[in-house]
């Protein structure tokens, strides 16, 4: 086997592995912690796919921003209290595993009938700074624009949102 | 080479256990990280569809993907902590005042 299906195969079953501790540990920093080794893994796959800009970019938005201000929530509630003080009903878990389960087998069996979708060119793409950035910037230039709006409009909320309300 | 749908039905198993997870879990902030596991599935059919078209558009769609997930996060979590203030717990069963 080559080199890049076994570190397909080894990534993708530990992204999907993580993905199943994240819904089922009982304290959410476990949680968080297992989501955090499902990013990097996705991150692996996305260097294989040549997306390697946004590879970079996904670990230092997720692991250095997004999941540490998870962390910081957690510890600011306290690591004990946010744990699920009832367990959510049977049925219910089994209704939402059932659901989950014929969709992901509706996925796969759609996506292995549709296996034509293949390539048998080589990886010409490759996603660097330079290529990404230039599409960015000139294609997407109002998108992009927009989405700095939207980010300031983000923190805005946030802090509005979070702040101790001031005695009148 | 690996084949895109192997990456495609990676991401279709990853969106089925974001699913699972919101449907499950009684934690707001746990139902958040279910959401984030979903828009990165959506990210990796992105990319892989990227490389399987040969065009870096697909990129650039996973890049906003990440900005609007980054807001997202921010805005919720604030959203969380007021939720803590005025209830005292975080599950989602105990807030009922919309309930008709």
């Amino acid at each position: 086997m080559a080199l890049n299906s076994i570190l397909f195969y080894l990534f993708s079953s530990l992204a999907v592995v993580s993905a199943l501790a994240v819904i089922t540990v009982a304290n959410p920093a476990y949680a968080v912690l297992a989501l955090l080794v499902s990013m990097f893994s996705l991150a692996v796959l996305f260097i294989q796919l040549g997306a390697f800009f946004i590879a970079v970019v996904h670990i230092l938005v997720y692991a250095g921003a997004i999941l540490v201000l998870y962390l910081f929530v957690i510890m600011l509630i306290g690591f004990q209290s946010p744990k699920e003080k009832t367990k959510c009903p049977a049925i219910r878990r089994i209704f939402a595993s059932l659901i989950a389960l014929g969709l992901g087998s509706q996925f796969t069996l759609i996506f292995i009938s549709h296996s034509h979708v293949v390539t048998d060119k080589k990886p010409a793409l490759a996603g660097t700074i330079e290529a990404v950035g230039r599409i960015l910037l000139t294609d997407y230039l109002l998108a992009f624009e927009a989405t700095s709006i939207l980010l300031l409009v983000g923190i805005i909320g946030a802090v509005v949102l979070a702040r101790k309300e001031a005695v009148s | 080479m690996i084949e895109t749908s192997h990456y495609l039905i990676l991401s279709g198993i990853l969106f089925a256990i974001g699913i699972a997870g919101i449907l499950t879990r009684r934690n707001v902030l746990l139902i958040l990280l279910s959401i984030e596991l979903m828009l990165n599935a959506g990210n990796l059919s992105f990319i892989a569809f990227a490389r399987d078209l040969n065009d870096l558009h697909g990129q650039v769609f996973a890049f906003f993907i990440m900005a609007v997930a980054a807001c997202e996060v921010t805005v919720g979590l604030a959203i969380t902590i007021l939720l803590y203030r005025l209830k005292g717990n975080l599950d989602i069963q105990s807030i009922q005042e919309m309930k008709g």
